[in-house]
């Protein structure tokens, strides 16, 4: 089991030989030369068919994101968040507007998006290791022998430090480590962009705080670009490098974005004595609850 | 035997036994109280264990007493009527020997029953064969669905006997259109629960087969399938239910050999104690049919 914060060497080396192209990003990035729009959201409207008539949820989206970017997108309930979300994991087309990952169209789900779930939807007839091993033989079987596979499966699920749990079922382990086999089943596909729909928001605060902790790490490991919807300011300030606020719906769209440059990596109990991490905290709740306070629902 | 302790739940689920019933929770019918842990050292936790001992053998028990002893008052008013201690002696003799065959019309009581069962399973693997693949499609294919919605509406709630010269004039035969009326009977449960299960798959679970790009025959065995088996077995569970209780019907207007004929039989002998032991049999089969699906449905439960 992998502790929090401690640089795990033997648990990097398992990782880098089964999935050779991964670099570990060294803590100094310089983001210039990275591949900038890397997920290209333009002028996108999404507009649901209801039996009222049609319901504009989405209007006027722009955002671009760079390649390694950890993005979270904010704002109250209801206002459109897992509509984007699912909008770029191509679950649902957009109305109108254009959508791109890695300059290709997003036309549907793909393996170069991984997607995790709020209520990290375990298909609870399989183990954790055949939950995370449905999503690797559909990304791999063509091209690897099976054993390779079963070493990626097992590589996942140590990524989040779960391998003593493989044979469990979803029901015999707790909440979070649910969630945790839902990121690993994201990873294993070595996705470019990993999108996670409040992917701790039905944790308690404890298991929160060290699954933050575990995803700033894989993050920086993997290099990945992340989108993650949540509702906790604090979980946005310190995870993310930008954080997308978004206006009250019917027809929200994004009304600032904030950019935290907080340096990395980042200590939860550092940060609380931090003037700009409090500065960030106070712009993001001022945004929510004097600009976008919620009409009484 | 927890025979005469069905819960609540499960009268509730067997009244309702129209097929129009589709909840995937596996009832459980025998008690939860363990009585066959190992004696404990401690006094107090033996008392406790007896006492719970106690109150899960003493209600049963006592309904039976009860159920015996008006049977008995009413046989006494009745002469025509045996009592039980008559019937009881009947029943000895009669399952004494079970597998005597003297001839088309005087077998064995085991002959009887195995004769229905067969005519049962039969009829009711046929309707599962046909039922369960149909329901998957028309859980899946909203066309299909509303195709088939107007004619499943009309003929289910169709007396299973009703099916019974339907079946005499095309199969021109007693044993097939016996087996014709438990399939006509047993497919709508079956068709109805598996077309619920599909539609109630939570959109999670499609959303990752989506997510994961899964191969259609991916999406069936990894998710389609095992997300439907509780209702599946809810409906295998309500299709015998019925196929056992049409079976003694049609029998007793088709003949032959089977517990049905044998009841006929009786009541023309005017036999009235076999026909009381026959009651018990179907009771007690149908009993023994149900605890087995039950049992089977627990083992694909998830959760
Ligand atoms: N499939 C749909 N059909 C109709 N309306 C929808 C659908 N999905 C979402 N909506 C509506 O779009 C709005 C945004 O929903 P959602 O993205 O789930 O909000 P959030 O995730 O921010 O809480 C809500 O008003 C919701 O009712
Ligand atoms: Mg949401």
């Amino acid at each position: 089991m992998s502790e929090i914060g401690s640089p795990d060497e033997g648990r990097k080396a398992v990782i880098r030989e089964t999935f050779p192209g991964l670099r570990f990003a060294p803590s100094g990035l310089h983001r210039e030369n990275l591949m900038e729009k890397y997920v290209q959201i333009e002028n996108v409207q999404m507009t649901f068919d209801t039996k009222k008539g049609p319901f504009v949820a989405l209007r006027d989206i722009n955002l671009n994101i760079e390649q390694g970017e950890f993005i979270s997108l904010i704002g109250h309930s209801g206002c459109g968040k897992s509509t984007l979300l699912n909008l770029v994991a191509g679950l649902t087309i957009p109305s109108n507007g254009a959508m791109l990952c890695a300059g290709r169209e997003i036309a549907g789900p793909g393996p170069e998006r991984g997607v995790v779930f709020q209520n990290h939807s375990l298909l609870p007839w399989l183990t954790c290791f055949e939950n995370v091993h449905l999503a690797v033989e559909r990304v791999f079987a063509r091209a690897e022998s099976s054993a390779s596979m079963k070493k990626r499966t097992q590589a996942a699920l140590a990524l989040v430090g779960l391998s003593h749990a493989e044979h469990k079922y979803p029901h015999e382990i707790s909440g979070g480590m649910k969630q945790r086999v839902g990121i690993a089943r994201a990873l294993s596909m070595q996705p470019k962009v990993l999108l996670m729909d409040e992917p701790f928001g039905a944790l308690d605060a404890l298991t929160r705080a060290h699954l933050q902790d575990e995803l700033m790490k894989i993050a920086a490991e993997t290099k990945s670009t992340v989108i993650m919807v949540t509702h906790d300011v604090d979980e946005a300030v310190l995870l993310s490098d930008r954080i997308v606020m978004m206006t009250n719906g019917p027809a929200a769209t994004i009304g600032e974005i904030l950019t935290v440059s907080l340096p990395r990596p980042r200590e939860r109990l550092a940060l609380a004595n931090n003037p700009k991490y409090h500065e960030y905290r106070g712009a993001v709740l001022d945004f929510l609850y004097r600009r976008q306070l919620r009409p009484a629902a | 035997m927890n025979a005469a302790n069905p819960g609540i739940e499960s009268l509730k689920e067997t009244t309702a036994g129209d097929g129009t019933v589709a909840t995937a929770k596996v009832f459980n019918i025998s008690p939860s109280i363990n009585v066959s842990e190992p004696v404990p050292t401690a006094g107090r936790r033996f008392s406790l264990a007896a006492k719970n001992f106690f109150q899960w053998l003493v209600p049963p028990v006592l309904g039976l007493t009860i159920f015996i002893g008006i049977w008995a008052l009413v046989s006494q008013t009745s002469p025509q009527l045996p009592g039980p201690l008559k019937t009881w002696a009947s029943a000895q003799q009669l399952f004494s020997d079970p597998f005597y065959n003297k001839g088309p019309n005087d077998q064995g009581i085991g002959w009887n029953i195995l004769a229905s069962l067969q005519r049962v399973g039969i009829g009711f693997g046929m309707a599962a064969a046909i039922g369960i693949p149909l329901g998957f499609m028309i859980g899946r294919f909203k066309f299909l669905n509303a195709m088939t919605a107007p004619i499943i509406s009309l003929l289910r709630p169709v007396s299973p006997l009703a099916w019974l010269p339907i079946g005499l004039l095309v199969f021109k035969a007693a044993n097939p259109a016996a087996i014709w009326v438990i399939f006509i009977s047993a497919i709508w449960p079956m068709i109805i629960n598996t077309a619920v299960g599909v539609n109630r798959i939570p959109q999670d679970y499609m959303n990752v087969a989506k997510v994961l790009n899964l191969s259609e025959w991916k999406i069936f065995t990894k998710i389609l399938f095992p997300a439907v088996l509780p209702y599946m077995m809810t409906g295998i569970r309500l299709s015998i239910g019925v196929a056992w209780l049409v079976i003694v019907a049609a029998e007793m207007l088709t003949g032959g050999v089977g517990l049905g004929f044998w009841v006929w039989d009786e009541w023309n002998n005017l036999n009235v104690e076999h026909i009381i032991i026959a009651i018990f049999v179907v009771g007690i089969v149908g009993l023994l049919l149900e605890q087995m699906l039950v049992l089977l449905a627990k083992r694909f439960s998830y959760e």
